[in-house]
């Protein structure tokens, strides 16, 4: 069954680029799922991960950009990449404040609201995950659900799960017919903007993340980040030449996890363009092209 | 014996500049030790972070300041998320890198530093992030020649690196950066008039 809702969609910069698989796999699977988005126009960057750490206006004035063309639209707004969600509900957030809010309106030359709901959209598709049109079960595989930080913390911005055990991608990862683990490193960070400052850091956070999901008995992590992916899946190789290990872990955004569980050809979803391959492991699953119907 | 009197001078400039910023409260502060504990970058920080919310407490501006810590802090919220007291320990870090910019303090890790420039300078001249300029200019700027190049051709054949920029965003998002940078001026002027 299908149902159909309508939200304000915003990408965030590396979906048009490094992340790309993230928007095509967004479009494709809300497609599927009678989710209607309509991109903002004329959106920019939100900020991060620099404008918070460097001018607190204008961490807070870029995302209000986007509130504000989204309220003009009048649907809630959706996010994927979650520094962008994080950032959005920093800014909403800040809203609530009158003095806050018209600095912000004549900073953004635009009226902004008292409130605007501000949504990732992992929470769109768990409200509806019993609804989900599932005609491809992930039947056999074992995710390993990776929130990282900014989708769940800080606690009273993103309000959206436990911060230390959350559920959210489980759940909906489920609902797609996989099995999800239990482990530890759920909200360990991967490093983030390290990669390009200080990539060793960054390689020996996003190793023992990958190394820690092979333990729990995972075949593959799920992600809802694209500096989460861009670390995770971009970097193995460069992880066997410093530390010796390879993972050899393929890694998903739960957006191509879901779209093959909705139907979506692994193609079409651009599975076959990420930097680790993850195409040999739904090739055993039986879940990698079009899906077959008996 | 006469009983001599001792009166302490209280070191809290530094300490109030950091909460007014953050809107933290550092005094509360009672040295556990989580959020080094879950830092996961503390092994590379010279100053923990504990370490560091001592040092604002004792007002030693120059010692946080000159610290790789506040550069090394990733954001990631966990020390936040586990305080006991309930203080965003990531917000102090944040309003330590506001202050060191603010007074153009010269010490610290200036490759993390001029990442986030850099990243800003991007936003600033496309309105979106152009993931391709940064890469470049920071390893033209910052002398890692090579620093990540190999993922490049890969990203390329991908179609994964945008070659050319997004400028969609730019004028927009121009003017936003311009009245922010008014805002701060403003701010400035008034803070002047006062003193």
């Amino acid at each position: 069954m299908k149902s159909t809702s309508t939200y304000a969609y915003y990408p965030g910069c590396t979906l048009k680029t490094t992340a790309r698989e993230f928007d095509v796999s967004t479009k494709a699977l809300c497609g599927a799922l009678g989710i209607r988005l309509l991109e903002l126009k004329h959106w920019g960057c939100c900020g991060a991960s620099s404008a918070h750490g460097t001018d607190h206006l204008l961490a807070l004035a870029l995302p209000a950009r986007e509130i504000a063309s989204a309220s003009q639209m009048g649907w809630p707004l959706v996010a994927v990449c979650a520094m962008c969600f994080s950032r959005l509900k920093h800014s909403e957030a800040a809203l609530h404040d009158e003095s806050m809010r018209n600095k912000l309106s004549g900073i953004v030359g635009k009226p902004l609201p008292a409130s605007y709901e501000v949504l990732h959209l992992l929470q769109v598709i768990d409200n509806m995950r019993d609804r989900m049109p599932v005609t491809r079960p992930l039947s056999g595989l074992k995710a390993a659900c990776y929130y990282g930080c900014v989708l769940v913390r800080p606690k009273d911005v993103s309000r959206m799960d436990d911060v230390e055990n959350p559920q959210i991608m489980d759940r909906v990862i489920r609902a797609a017919g996989a099995e999800t683990v239990d482990w530890n490193f759920k909200t360990e960070c991967c490093g983030a903007g390290m990669a390009l400052p200080h990539t060793d850091i960054m390689l020996k956070l996003s190793l023992r993340i990958l190394n820690q999901a092979k333990q729990a008995g995972a075949d593959c992590v799920v992600t809802a980040c694209p500096l989460c992916f861009a670390n995770l899946d971009g970097y193995q190789k460069q992880m066997k030449k410093t530390f010796g290990s390879d993972p050899e872990m393929p890694v998903f955004y739960f957006t191509e996890l879901i779209g093959l569980a909705a139907g979506i050809s692994s193609e079409r979803l651009l599975i076959n363009k990420h930097t680790t391959d993850a195409m040999s492991l739904l090739k055993n699953k039986g879940l990698a092209g079009e899906p077959v119907h008996a | 014996m006469t009983l001599k009197t001792i009166t302490p001078v209280p070191h809290t400039a530094f300490r109030d500049q950091i909460e007014k910023l953050s809107g933290e409260n550092v005094a509360r502060c009672y040295q556990c030790g989580k959020c080094s504990a879950g830092c996961p970058v503390s092994f590379a920080m010279d100053l923990a972070p504990r370490r560091i919310m001592r040092a604002i407490q004792l007002g030693l501006k120059e010692e946080v300041l000159a610290s790789t810590t506040i550069w090394l802090c990733v954001q990631c919220n966990v020390c936040s998320a586990r305080c006991p007291r309930e203080i965003e320990v990531a917000r102090v870090m944040e309003a330590c890198r506001l202050v060191f910019q603010q007074e153009k303090f010269k010490a610290g890790d200036r490759d993390t530093m001029l990442f986030h420039k850099l990243l800003l300078d991007s936003v600033r001249r496309w309105g979106r992030l152009h993931e391709l300029d940064l890469a470049a200019s920071y390893n033209l700027i910052s002398g890692h020649l090579t620093a990540n190049m190999g993922l490049v051709p890969g990203l390329i054949a991908r179609g994964k690196l945008a070659i050319l920029p997004h400028r969609e965003a730019r004028s927009e998002v121009k003017k936003v950066i311009a009245r922010v940078e008014a805002e701060h001026r403003k701010d400035k002027a008034k803070a002047g008039g006062k003193a």
